[in-house]
């Protein structure tokens, strides 16, 4: 590690603060101030540097001490996080509210992780066995899971010391012959993607439960669904249902910019809740990230690497893990503010013109992979987008339209029409059903694709009878266009829509599957009913 | 902490509202410091930006008569902070905190800044303690809740403010034996809506503070009025347990205040010209409501919003809309109908609503017979589009039925002028208008009955 050094503060303009600092690496993490508020360095000059300050930076002054820590902003990565809330630059907020009351003050909390907690250890190597990075040491016990400790990617060498039984994060696990020393935790910079050893084409559902999510538009495992949605279409609630249910081995939840009510809604429910796979409490597979609308806006920006991070982790200890972000555009908000105070030349409506490459390598984070110590692991994501307006050309819908591989759009019209979840199924798209076909032929039904086509080509019927049949009526429409649309109208009410506060939330494939068969049955049942009526008629 | 005072003459220039300050040695951002001009000028302003020795200013107040040279800058050391006691209830203050009701200012017990600290996500209790409004619309369709955000989307011309005096003269915390008291914001207000709100405010029995900022104010206090208000929000319900409403309007005013004000600041403008961070800049007032962990009180917030062109996807309503907990949007159509209040339930919302009905809070049968009225209003709305076209005759008997179900909704549920409404009465209306047109579903009445 580089030595720390000291310069002060020369300008301050909002949160972005220059100093005549010198010998500064571009995104490293710096101290500002007498109150130790946390930044990074976005800019370096030939005698200074321009600095990003993650906290509210009223009563910043002048002259005021300015240190460099010669590491990057980083997330720490260790047993212990899973069931906690941390704000965007990591900080436990349970620990906050011990420190600074029910109101958050700018203030430096030193660890991520309480060091001082036991945890019981298992090793898997002996002493002499020769280890590199990312391979697994042992594993401790956490809630549900047994946690792999693996070493950090860039170290390797032959094992001198290992622990087992009672341990802490602050004592070293092992040491390696080179006199490194492994703890339990480590941390990684949040901006940069984890190493792995191969990337994996997506493979696999990421079963939501939501009927027309994995029916119509699935989402494999590995890939991206954007949910775009003016504001009340239910983007959070949707995303909240789909974090209690899908079945993965851990969620990671970034609330990024929205409302305090709904997260600590959030936390109360995943608190009493209890996971059906496991029998322990939903919070035991959930990790938060908060950053509230209120709070800080480029901590907001540093959030959602800070959740990445921790999902690039969960992946590389062999988990599943689903990432979801609620929502993107807020994210993309704060990045627009803080480019806008660094004076740099806006792109479209304002935002800078590396908002799509910086949105792309962040999706391009979600994928398979082979793990370094060679286990399967997989990190999907879904990401909500709030355009103003409810208008889908605004710059971050269409960025993330060319980077995932699935569209849920919400209509305002099914919305206020309490049609919920309101994903309109003529425009969405699944660009994974292709590769998702197999799956569900193979372990669901053979007959998942017939009946997933005979769905939307129902669906399409009724759009292009809808306007006809508001000038006719009903009754002024053929017979088998009322079959059509007496089916389709079941198919919205029973199988498309479906209530996210009874047991009706979560609905497993086979049922989805039994639902729409029924469904589709009485359709073809009437078919050939109208058919055979009018072969009499004729004959 | 600065062991000195320090005083500047070194002002280089003056733009607007904006104040340019060069050598000086120390400074904050935020900062508030205090100019002395010439014939006894005296204001206030804050620090904006600090390049090296270069320094900034947000000037509150009028500039008129300010020069360059006769200019005395005074650097507090300190940021804009609220006076705070139990003695402000019931009294009156502009835009820069001073009495408007010609009594003394009250000793303040402490100072808490302006802009206030963000709560912290687990810290806060999620709302669940109904407010009645007696307004069946609300109470009955899209409950307000304790600790809510939930504004009022009006256009010009609708009696948005005859609404939010209704709901003062008659909110009232469902058996509840705490304190409670309205903060009244006004932002830009023409006298003749000040003096209508006044005099509301001066009928209702609970205690009240307001905070005023006249049409013909200085802009840049529209900004720190809500602020000045919240704070003193925040003392009062989570200091001394009160169960406290904020009502401020016209949002739309603060708007525009933060534009003019950004413009001048020579910022990037966003949509409209609204600035970019105008979605960070209302969530850090409409955040602000809620109920904390071990502390009784609470701040529910009713700001009116004054929708331009009557378009809700217009920068305003739609940020304000993705922040508050739902929107009750005004109807011109309902309003030329002779509806009082002329709320249209479809596009309005509270998303708290589950949370503060039910067994125990309003009925048990509230959630089904809201989701019945709902169901059947909607397609009722949706089948008198259909009626343009071909004619009442022209629809079956089912759809007539709706049709006049919509109608009779409107004019009996919504519709309801000066008269108040208990949930239980509200309810009742709804059960009654179902009945009379045999929409109600079994599994309802035997609710009810039993």
């Amino acid at each position: 590690m580089k030595k720390k050094t000291l310069g002060k503060i020369i300008s301050i303009s909002g949160a972005t603060v220059r100093t005549d600092l010198t010998g500064l690496t571009l995104f490293e993490r710096v101290s500002v101030g007498e109150h130790n508020l946390t930044g990074e360095v976005v800019r370096l000059d030939k005698d200074g540097a321009v600095l990003q300050v993650y906290e509210d930076p009223s009563g910043l002054g002048l002259n005021e001490p300015v240190q460099g820590h010669g590491v990057s902003l980083a997330t720490t990565l260790g047993p212990g996080l899973l069931s906690v809330m941390f704000d965007g630059l990591q900080r436990p907020l349970d620990a906050l509210v011990e420190k600074t009351g029910p109101f958050i003050h700018p203030i430096h909390l030193s660890s991520t992780l309480d060091l001082t907690k036991q945890w019981s250890f298992t090793p898997f190597v002996n002493r002499g066995d020769t280890v590199a990075g990312g391979v697994k040491i042992g594993y401790v016990d956490e809630g549900p899971f047994q946690h792999p400790i693996i070493i950090p990617a860039d170290k390797n060498g032959r094992v001198k010391n290992i622990a087992q039984g009672t341990i802490t994060l602050d004592e070293p696990l092992c040491e390696l012959d080179d006199g490194s020393k492994i703890f339990g935790y480590q941390s990684w910079p949040m901006r940069v993607p984890r190493p792995y050893r191969k990337k994996i084409s997506p493979q696999g559902p990421v079963v939501t439960g939501q009927r027309i999510i994995d029916f119509l538009f699935p989402l494999a495992r590995g890939g991206t669904s954007i949910i775009p949605g003016g504001f009340g279409t239910g983007k959070t609630i949707l995303e909240q249902t789909i974090a209690k249910h899908a079945d993965v081995d851990i969620v990671i939840y970034a609330g990024c910019g929205e409302r305090g009510n709904e997260m600590s809604e959030l936390i109360e429910e995943f608190l009493h809740l209890v996971d059906p796979r496991t029998n322990c409490p939903l919070m035991d597979r959930t990790v938060l990230v908060v950053n509230t609308s209120n709070m800080p806006v480029a901590a907001r920006e540093a959030s959602i690497y800070t959740a990445v991070t921790l999902g690039e982790y969960y992946r590389d200890l062999g988990f599943h893990v689903l990432l979801l972000a609620d929502s993107i555009s807020r994210w993309a908000e704060a990045l627009r503010e803080i480019s806008s105070s660094l004076e740099e030349m806006p792109g479209e409506e304002g935002y800078p013109t590396y908002l799509a490459s910086r949105l792309s390598s962040f999706v391009e984070r979600a994928g398979v992979v082979e793990t370094l110590s060679g286990d399967i692991g997989s990190l999907s994501m879904i990401l909500s987008v709030s355009p103003p307006g409810g208008d889908f050309t605004e710059p971050v819908t269409q960025a993330l339209l060319r980077t995932s591989g699935a569209f849920l759009m919400l209509d305002m019209t099914l919305a206020n029409s309490r049609h919920f979840p309101a994903i309109n199924w003529m425009q969405s798209y699944s660009l994974y059903q292709n590769i998702l076909a197999d799956y569900f032929k193979k372990n669901i039904s053979n007959d998942w694709e017939v009946l997933r086509k005979l769905c939307r080509e129902i669906m399409h019927k009724e759009e292009s009878l809808k306007e006809i049949m508001e000038i006719v009526g009903i009754e002024g429409l053929q017979e088998q266009d009322r079959l059509v649309m007496t089916v389709a109208e079941k198919i919205r009410f029973d199988f498309l829509a479906q209530n996210a506060y009874t047991a009706d939330a979560f609905c497993e494939p086979q049922k989805t599957m039994d639902i729409i068969r029924n469904i589709t049955d009485q359709y073809l049942r009437g078919q050939d009913y109208t058919a055979g009526k009018s072969e009499n008629e004729t004959l | 902490m600065r062991l000195s005072e320090h005083k500047y003459r070194t002002t280089s220039r003056i733009a607007g509202q904006l104040l340019y300050v060069e050598n000086v040695h120390a400074a904050r951002i935020g900062e508030v410091v205090k100019v002395l001009g010439p014939h006894n000028i005296a204001l206030e302003g804050e620090i904006l930006e600090i390049v090296k020795d270069n320094i900034l200013i947000q000037l509150f107040g009028e500039t008129r008569g300010l020069n360059t040279e006769n200019l005395e800058i005074i650097f507090t050391d300190t940021i804009r902070q609220v006076p705070l006691a139990r003695d402000i209830i019931g009294r009156r203050f502009n835009g820069s905190f001073e009495p408007l009701d010609g009594l003394p200012m009250f000793y303040a017990s402490e100072w808490r800044p302006a802009r206030g600290y963000p709560i912290n996500p687990v810290a806060r209790l999620g709302p669940e303690e109904f407010i009645e409004t007696g307004i069946s619309a609300i109470d009955g369709l899209n409950t307000l809740v304790k600790g809510q955000k939930l504004p009022i989307f009006s256009c010009a011309g609708l009696p948005a403010k005859e609404l939010v005096a209704h709901i003062l003269q008659n909110a009232r915390l469902r058996e509840s034996s705490k304190r409670f008291a309205v903060i009244f914001v006004a932002l830009g207000l023409t006298f003749n809506e000040y003096s209508f709100y006044l005099e509301a405010l001066q009928n209702i029995e609970s205690e009240f503070v307001a905070i005023i900022n006249m049409a013909d104010d200085p802009v840049m206090e529209r900004l720190m009025a809500p602020r000045f208000a919240l704070t003193v929000a925040e003392y009062m319900a989570f200091d001394e347990d009160m169960d406290i409403l904020v009502l401020v309007t016209d949002m739309t005013n603060y708007c525009d205040a933060l534009r003019e004000i950004s413009n001048a600041r020579k910022e990037l403008p966003g949509r409209r010209g609204y600035p970019g961070y105008m979605y960070s800049d209302l969530a850090s007032l409409y955040e602000r409501a809620g109920r904390i962990r071990d502390s009784k009180g609470s701040i529910t917030m009713i700001p009116v919003i004054t929708m331009p062109e009557d378009d809700i996807t217009h920068p305003i309503p739609d940020l304000t809309g993705y922040i508050t907990e739902g929107q009750i949007v005004l109807s011109r159509e309902l309003h030329q109908q002779g509806v009082f209040p002329p709320i249209d339930v479809l596009p309005s919302l509270s998303r708290l609503m589950q949370k503060g009905i039910g067994p125990g809070k309003t009925r048990d049968d509230h959630r089904d017979l809201a989701n019945q009225l709902y169901k059947n209003y909607a397609k009722g709305r949706e089948l008198k589009k259909l009626e343009a076209i071909v004619g009442r005759d022209g629809m079956s008997e089912a759809d007539q039925l709706l049709l006049d179900f919509a109608d009779l909704f409107e004019n009996e549920f919504v519709h309801q002028e000066k008269q108040t409404r208990s949930i239980y009465k509200t309810l009742d209306k709804g059960l009654e208008i179902l009945e009379r047109f045999d929409l109600l579903q079994h599994n309802l009445q035997k609710k009810t009955e039993a």
